[in-house]
């Protein structure tokens, strides 16, 4: 892999991170897609010898900073999602990009259960449905998300 | 899936192990990492740096609306500014008169009290702090500060506006320190109905307008547009202080508990800065210590008895957040000292003894004898200091 397409993509999950922390009224935060997840599942399927694990990881331990009851929840859970992306690549990568959403879809529901046991667990339980929202944006945001992240990428990475 | 993943790891085990072993090992760090925040807090020093590490990032994230905001103030037209420079001027105006009364008020209240020296203000000293990002969603509403642990800021402060109660620290970082509002589902608040003395919590209800008061029984004396004020138990937030106003109440028959409502007095989605307080340790009106609480709720210290403090607590709240009281208070305090503590000695009662035993605020004890006189005598001159 190339340094410009290691600093692509350091610069845009980076650029996913802020999407998520920033600030939005109540009811666009609601349907505000998990950005980071899908810029790390992103370069998990395209590169996952440079993205990957690490990535997942500390892209979730920041999260946990910013936003997370318990260090280490959407470490874990991310972990869990890049890894299943990882393993998976090549079978993802040949997929259209409509089943490429659908994939999403379920990893972003696996994500979020990871979410919510955790939550459970450690005492801060949010039964609200508001929370599972954000699988379905996430999903429809996949194929406009990944022809911006591959746009400029002419030599395959 | 498992027999295509493991040809399609293989070819990926380059460095670091394979994938599978990689994840087993991150898994394995972030559940001991939850393990150790969750139950022992022994991360503190670790979310200390990590937050230090966000903060520059939470700065960027701020600074669209930022600069927005810079942007509206400085296209302010000359006529604005002047229409708010001529509020403002009458509302500190307003403020200093009320500040007067308080000073009175305060002397009055000792003297009731039968302390022989009215009590300094219970807020030591206050920091203005600017909110660089906020999260109001119905899983959290959270508010990160740009003060942190080098300006002394602590976990459990309390958080006010100039309205009332906003929330208390939980996360503190070297600039920055995260707040959890009152509203926050995970937050409760202890309370008193400033009308009954009725003693309850206030739980979050998880959005910006209302707080739930589960804990009342249906036969509870407690009705629409009634005061909570915080009760001072639980030893993060003094009592005394407004908390919100009860906005509906619901008695159901069927139900042994009555559904109440309230809505916070602060106003969090509007606020650009709020205040970080510091009280006094040993303040009657200061919060309790965690550890005494629950001993506190059987018996009640006399001191935090509400119904003397009631009346006060509507007066005082609007004066003391504000910056004018201590200032005022500071110089104003030792002028009567000198010229009553004369006097001061002859009516000395059997509790001097349990007054000067009491510590530092004893010297500028305005003594209540002298306060007497001059309570009406400030407050008829408040009016005839308004007419002109």
């Amino acid at each position: 892999m190339s340094p410009e397409s290691r600093a692509r993509l350091l610069l845009s999950t980076l650029v996913a991170l802020l999407l998520t922390v920033l600030p939005l009224p109540p009811l666009l935060d609601v349907v505000r897609p998990a950005f980071l997840v899908l810029a790390v599942l992103y370069w998990s399927v395209n590169a996952p010898r440079t993205g990957g694990l690490a990535i997942g990881f500390f892209a979730g331990l920041m999260l946990d900073v910013f936003q997370g009851p318990v260090l280490g929840e959407h470490a874990l859970a991310l972990s869990l999602v890049t890894y299943i992306a990882v393993r998976e690549h090549q079978r993802i990568r040949s997929k259209p990009v409509i089943q490429q959403a659908l994939i999403v879809f379920a990893a972003l529901i696996v994500y979020e259960v990871v979410l919510f046991m955790i939550d459970g667990w450690t005492g801060h339980p949010v039964t609200s449905p508001l929370r599972w929202v954000h699988t379905v944006t996430g999903a429809l945001i996949w194929p406009p998300a990944a022809a911006i992240l591959s746009y400029g990428a002419g030599h395959r990475v | 899936m498992a027999a295509f993943g493991t040809g399609a790891g293989r070819p990926l085990s380059g460095r670091g192990g394979s994938p599978g072993f990689r994840f087993t090992l991150y898994a394995l760090l972030s559940v001991i990492a939850m393990y150790l925040d969750q139950r022992a807090h022994y991360l503190e020093q670790v979310r200390y740096v990590l937050q230090a590490a966000a903060y520059p990032l939470q700065l960027a994230v701020n600074s669209p609306p930022a600069a927005w905001r810079w942007l509206q103030e400085s296209m302010q037209t000359r006529e604005a500014l002047e229409a708010e420079n001529t509020r403002l001027h009458a509302h500190a105006r307003d403020l200093e008169l009320r500040a007067m009364r308080y000073e009175a008020l305060a002397r009055e209240n000792g003297e009731l009290r039968g302390l022989r020296e009215a009590l300094p203000p219970v807020a030591d000293r206050w920091l203005p702090a600017e909110i660089v990002n906020v999260q109001l969603s119905s899983l959290r509403q959270r508010l990160l500060l740009n003060r942190g642990a080098v300006n002394g800021v602590f976990k459990g402060q309390a958080v006010l506006d100039d309205k009332g109660l906003i929330g208390q620290t939980t996360h503190v970082g070297p600039w920055s320190a995260e707040v959890i509002l009152i509203t926050d589902a995970e937050h409760a608040v202890p309370v008193l109905v400033a009308r009954t003395g009725l003693r309850t919590i206030a739980v979050g209800a998880g959005d910006t307008t209302s707080l739930a008061l589960p804990y009342l029984p249906g036969n509870a004396d407690i009705k629409s547009g009634d005061l909570l004020v915080s009760s001072g138990l639980g030893g993060v937030f003094p009592e005394g202080y407004p908390v919100a106003r009860v906005t509906e109440v619901h008695r159901d028959a069927v139900q042994p508990l009555a559904q109440v409502r309230a809505a916070p007095l602060a106003h969090v989605d509007t606020d650009s800065e709020v205040m970080l307080v510091w009280f006094r340790p040993g303040h009657p009106a200061a919060p309790a210590p965690a550890a005494e609480t629950g001993g506190d709720l059987g018996h009640g210290n006399p001191a935090l008895q509400p119904q003397t403090t009631a009346p006060k607590s509507h007066a005082a709240p609007q004066a003391a957040p504000a910056p004018p009281p201590p200032p005022q208070s500071e110089p104003s305090q030792p002028l009567p000292t000198q010229a009553t503590a004369a006097i001061k000695a002859t009516p000395a009662q059997p509790a001097s003894a349990a007054a000067s035993a009491a510590p530092a605020p004893a010297p500028p004890a305005p003594a209540s004898v002298q306060a007497a006189p001059g309570v009406p005598a400030t407050g008829a001159a408040l009016p005839g200091q308004e007419q002109p």
